[in-house]
């Protein structure tokens, strides 16, 4: 399994209910159903993976994350998980409070644009960067706004969200980043993983 | 239409008050059943049918001969796997193919019934077939699942029987009847009461038949079925045993044929009366009442897990009426997934060889059968 996923599950308390938006395939919920807890839903724009959540047993809505999180009351669950989705979202801030407005903790993790190899890209190579994390060319990327670290940290605290943990992850390496570290861990970081609540 | 000795068939003797205040007692209700029941009695599915459908979900249908109305997902292996579960069907109340209806004889008066039937509802039927339940001494039903008017059954049973069945799978339909569905229901009974043989609904007692009026409600209601696309890949302007348009009112297009022929197979198997009947049932059906609250208020109780599935081209009973009701379940934060299944048929979908539908409704069920 992804090194994100083991960390975003090692962040969740046992038999805790959860919510996984934009769930994919069902990897990281059949791992958290199994190993801490049942309680667990999906929410997902692709028939195909809603089948492949089917067959593996979980319980998956198709939808829109953008559309359809509005329907899901208040504090209705512990966790929400969105994984490397929030750059796909026409609205972002909408998404995120979403996320805070139903889940007590919300996960986001989101692909780094001020890691080096991205800013190397742009800079050097004067092309739009494909790296790892960043798969796709521009002109079939579903990426609409990205973000570094240190955005996602300054947007959070524009808006008074409590950023309560903030993690890097670099070649399966977890480390902590905290406001003496941010720049650096903004340069050599792939993956940014958040928990923030309201 | 013949008396149906051979069918499986309970007589109710626990009295029943209808919505509409009339209480019936001792009433036949007519079942089928597939696969057997385990020791446990944790493996029972009950399948609710549709508006023409019955009991006879598998297997040949003895009284028409032809093959049960979901034969694609009830059978060995299957999506409802007859070899794991207990599967059953009974024909609603109303309905005419055994069970309480309008072609059930008064025993007072030894005559059919007719249009001195009471006028039921969805509810009504929910609450006669559940005490099938009681008939095979089962507690807690596995599953519950059904299409169309179906899945309104499985949702009133929901609400009315919050943790009698472990799972409902309630697939293309709704939570309360729209305008554009009462209207073609409308349409239909209009047709059948047009018939000059309808006789205010007396038809059988002068030895009549309205089978004009009940084929065209058929034809009207066939075409709700299907898709635009569906039908224009399938007739297109194709023309019917002729190489060209012959400038008269036969049977020019394929499809025209082929709706004369699905409206004159109907009336040999359908009772215009139950049609009558069956349909304003439907259009009854409410469970919003007046707002979205109140549907999540329905099913406040429940812990059921839900999966609701809809058809991308069903425009009877779209995608977002049936989310309506994921959203209401959501609301009070009920265990509930959805899917909308892409199929060119139809609202007729949920009775086709449809593999995605067939292979999630499979891997649902045997998923949740398992936990």
């Amino acid at each position: 399994m992804k090194e994100e996923f083991k960390i975003i599950a090692n962040s969740i308390q046992r038999e805790k209910s959860i919510l996984d938006v934009g769930c994919g395939d069902g990897e990281l919920m059949k791992f958290i159903y199994e190993n801490i807890s049942k309680k667990i839903r999906g929410l997902e724009i692709s028939k195909d993976n809603v089948q492949k959540c089917i067959r593996k047993g979980l319980t998956v809505i198709e939808g829109n994350a953008e559309m359809d999180l509005q329907q899901f009351p208040s504090n209705s669950f512990d966790y929400v998980i969105l994984s490397q989705t929030l750059q796909a979202f026409l609205n972002p801030e909408k998404v995120i409070s979403d996320l805070l407005r139903i889940g007590k903790t919300s996960i986001v993790t989101i692909p780094n644009f001020g890691f080096w190899k991205v800013r190397f890209n742009l800079l050097f190579k004067g092309t739009m960067p494909v790296t790892k994390t960043l798969p796709n060319e521009w002109y079939n990327t579903p990426n609409l706004h990205m973000c570094s670290i240190k955005d996602f940290v300054n947007f959070c605290n524009d808006r008074k969200i409590n950023l309560f943990k903030s993690l890097a992850l670099t070649n399966n390496k977890v480390s902590s980043i905290n406001k003496f570290n941010l720049n650096f861990k903004n340069l050599t970081s792939e993956l940014g993983i958040f928990l923030i609540e309201k | 239409m013949n008396e149906f000795e051979d069918i499986k068939k309970i007589i109710i003797k626990k009295p029943l008050k209808l919505d509409c205040g009339v209480t019936i007692v001792d009433y036949p209700l007519a079942y089928e059943t597939y696969g057997e029941l385990n020791q446990d009695k944790d493996n029972a599915i009950m399948v609710f049918h549709a508006l023409t459908g019955d009991q006879f979900a598998s297997g040949k249908n003895p009284v028409t001969n032809k093959d049960g109305w979901w034969s694609y997902v009830i059978g060995p292996n299957k999506a409802l796997d007859t070899n794991k579960y207990f599967i059953i069907c009974a024909n609603v109340i109303g309905g005419c193919m055994g069970s309480y209806g309008p072609s059930s004889i008064d025993k007072k008066t030894g005559k059919k019934i007719g249009i001195n039937f009471p006028v039921i509802t969805i509810n009504d039927m929910v609450n006669a077939q559940f005490n099938l339940l009681d008939h095979f001494n089962i507690d807690k039903l596995f599953c519950v699942t059904g299409g169309s008017m179906g899945g309104m059954q499985v949702l009133q049973f929901i609400a009315n029987y919050p943790n009698k069945s472990k799972i409902a799978i309630p697939i293309a339909c709704s939570a309360s009847h729209s305008a554009q569905n009462i209207a073609f229901n409308e349409l239909g009974r209009q047709a059948i009461m047009a018939d000059e043989n309808w006789k205010n609904g007396n038809y059988e007692l002068e030895n009549k038949s309205p089978a004009k009026g009940l084929s065209v409600a058929r034809m009207a209601a066939h075409i709700t079925y299907l898709s635009k696309k569906g039908l224009q890949e399938k007739f297109g302007r194709k023309l019917q045993e002729r190489d060209k348009i012959k400038f008269g009112f036969d049977a020019d297009f394929q499809i025209e044929s082929y709706l004369r022929y699905q409206g004159s197979i109907f009336v040999d198997r359908f009772d215009a009366n139950s049609y009558l009947y069956i349909t304003r049932a439907m259009d009854y059906f409410d469970l919003s009442k007046n707002s979205k609250s109140d549907l999540s208020e329905v099913f406040k109780n429940t812990r059921t897990k839900f999966f609701i599935i809809s058809f991308t081209s069903d425009w009877l009973y779209p995608t977002a009426e049936n989310r309506e009701i994921v959203i209401a379940l959501n609301a009070i934060n009920a265990d509930v997934g959805f899917l909308e299944v892409k199929s060119d048929k139809g609202h007729d979908s949920f009775l086709l060889d449809v593999p995605d539908f067939l292979n999630a409704l499979k891997n649902f069920v045997d998923n949740s059968y398992k936990k």
